[in-house]
């Protein structure tokens, strides 16, 4: 018998997806059952999505006032408490989780698997290091609980169409008063999110400002994608943060790349390797993203823009 | 504040291409040039900077590694740090294991405020100042890309995937560094010159710990999927035609 406990993530009251891939992830594990705990102060929508992931057993709803932010400390002595019953707890590789995650791991008094990009066997699984340049296996050994985040990019979404039980469980950890949310600072956008977007079209140093990203998020409208960035442009100031692609941003998958100055260092690169069609435009024929490109275009980004922009 | 304790790890430097030895046993290290964790390095400039604002008396860099560990923690006490330890391991220690040992190391110090890098390039774990807090019973601040310090407590601003999350949180606590906190400085030679005078004190990872039972065994290291070669097209009338081929564009 083995049993996995996927921790939610949500945004606001809604399911982020990257739960669903933690479910294709735990499937590869071939458990007996696989339940997802939401912690919130309004468990009912993302349970209900979560309920509705084909091989989910269980949906456990922890609801108070004190989940209604999403702070490790709090959900961390919460989530451990609930392992207890588990072989495997798993949660996304997003920034959630990679805060959540290993906090709960030291409680429990283990080590974590960070970003599983696949299952070699129920104990065993590979994943990215040095900025994805070399693959590694690692076998837990037996008897310890698996804790681990679930490289979102690397999983398809479990499909819909299950129906799983909903049910309250009650938790009786301490909760800790050290820890206070503040506030979120988003900027509401009507794009397609970044991380789920089938298509993404990105800028880098070479847009060269603010304004002239005007022009990548014409072409974005146009073709329905997100809209993402280097490490450079967002230093720079052109974008905000979270449009950070890259080994320390978002790791995307999308259908269709299209990186406009953007040079290609490796750490630009591990955030976009698992992306179907991967095309550059860059004015210099020896920028290394040409390297991964399926397909390239040397050329100045402020004549192509404009021309696929009125062409497509 | 009286203390802040920074941790340094050693890892192959940013710019090096990175191979899988051919039996599969490691990444080529032989050789190949060593630097401070850039995301660490962040972590000790915060703390210079919280110094130098009046708001700190000592900052204590610590690392966990071999000997060859000795070199980053002389550069950060020529960026400023007042003294370092050197917890001494001579194998590879997990971010379990690290936690824990820093824990001990806490326990002894009494620092008001931890500040690790998010995540070492080398391993990508990002698990060390997570596991520190829990272990230690204290607040957790990962991603930060603002620390502003108000007496017992901190306001922090985290760069989270829906954007900028700020929370407060009660010292002493942990925080973890990304990349947009500061823009560490330069070390000068005279800097250099006075890090040799600087302590750095030594201590066997087994008096931190007990024995330390790996958490993840390593099977093998593979280098990555390679992507198949791709295509250069003349103009753009080029390469709508290539993405129309593919099915992506209209
Ligand atoms: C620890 C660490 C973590 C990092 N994490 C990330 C990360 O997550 N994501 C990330 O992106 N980076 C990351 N970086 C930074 C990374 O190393 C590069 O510095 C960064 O990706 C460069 O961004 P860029 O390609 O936009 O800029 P540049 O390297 O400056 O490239 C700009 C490109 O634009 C081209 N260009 C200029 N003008 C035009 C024009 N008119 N038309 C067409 N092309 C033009 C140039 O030829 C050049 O190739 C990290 C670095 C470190 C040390």
């Amino acid at each position: 018998m083995s049993k996995v406990l996927i921790i939610a993530e949500l945004n606001g009251s809604a399911l982020n997806p990257s739960t669903a891939k933690c479910v294709a992830c735990a499937q590869a594990v071939s458990p007996d059952s696989i339940d997802i705990a939401v912690f919130s102060h309004q468990c009912a929508d993302a349970a209900a999505t979560a309920a509705g992931i084909t091989g989910v057993s269980r949906v456990l709803c922890i609801e108070s006032e004190a989940n209604r932010h999403p702070l490790a400390a709090v959900l961390a002595p919460q989530a451990a408490e609930l392992a207890a019953d588990y072989d495997y707890v798993f949660g996304p590789s997003t920034t959630f989780g990679k805060d959540v995650m290993p906090r709960i791991a030291a409680l429990l008094g283990v080590g974590q698997v960070s970003d599983i990009m696949s299952v070699a066997s129920p104990r065993s699984f590979a994943r990215p290091v040095y900025a994805g340049n070399a693959v590694l296996t690692v076998e837990v050994p037996e008897g310890k609980t698996i804790v681990a985040t679930v490289r979102t990019a690397s999983w398809k979404d479990a499909p819909t169409g299950g129906s799983a039980s909903v049910e309250n469980a009650s938790v009786t950890a301490e909760i800790p008063a050290h820890t206070r949310f503040v506030e979120l600072a988003s900027e509401a956008s009507e794009r397609p999110d970044l991380q789920t977007a089938k298509k993404v079209i990105s800028g880098g140093r070479g847009v060269g400002s603010s304004e002239n990203f005007d022009l990548i998020y014409q072409l974005a409208t146009k073709l329905g994608a997100g809209v993402g960035a280097s490490r450079a442009a967002v230093d720079a100031g052109y974008v905000a943060n979270d449009m950070q692609v890259g080994q320390t941003g978002k790791i995307i998958a999308p259908e269709l790349y299209i990186a406009f100055g953007i040079s290609g260092a490796i750490q630009h690169l591990t955030g976009i390797k698992d992306a179907g069609t991967i095309v550059a435009v860059n004015k210099d024929p020896e920028a290394p993203i040409f390297e991964i490109a399926d397909i390239g275009l040397v050329g100045d980004l402020f004549e192509v823009l404009p021309e696929l922009e009125q062409k497509l | 504040m009286n203390k802040i304790l920074i941790c340094l790890k050693r890892v192959v430097d940013y710019n090096v291409r990175i191979r899988v030895k051919p039996d599969g046993d490691g990444v080529v290290t032989d050789g190949v040039k060593m630097s401070i964790n850039p995301f660490d390095e962040i972590a000790l400039e915060e703390a210079l900077r919280i110094r130098e604002a009046g708001n700190a008396e000592e900052i204590v860099a610590v690392t966990i590694g071999s000997q060859d560990c000795q070199q980053q923690l002389r550069t950060g006490l020529a960026m400023g740090a007042d003294r370092a330890i050197l917890v001494e391991s001579d194998t590879e220690i997990d971010p379990l294991a690290a936690a824990r040992a820093l824990h001990a190391l806490v326990e002894k110090e009494s620092p008001d405020l931890v500040i690790l890098g998010k995540q070492a390039i080398d391993d990508d774990c990002n698990q060390t100042g997570q596991m520190l807090a829990a272990i230690w019973g204290r607040p957790q601040a990962t991603f930060a890309s603002k620390l502003e310090l108000a007496g017992t407590t901190a306001k922090v601003t985290r760069e989270v995937d829906a954007g900028l999350e700020t929370i407060e949180v009660d010292l002493p606590a942990v925080v973890t560094s990304d990349l947009r906190l500061n823009e560490p400085r330069y070390v000068k030679l005279p800097d250099i010159m006075k890090a040799k005078k600087k302590p750095l004190e030594n201590i066997a990872v087994s008096e931190l710990l007990g024995d330390t039972e790996p958490q993840l065994n390593a099977v093998g290291w593979a280098p990555p999927a390679q992507r198949a070669k791709g295509i250069l097209v003349d103009d753009v009338d080029g390469l709508i035609a290539a993405l129309r081929e593919k099915d992506l564009v209209t």
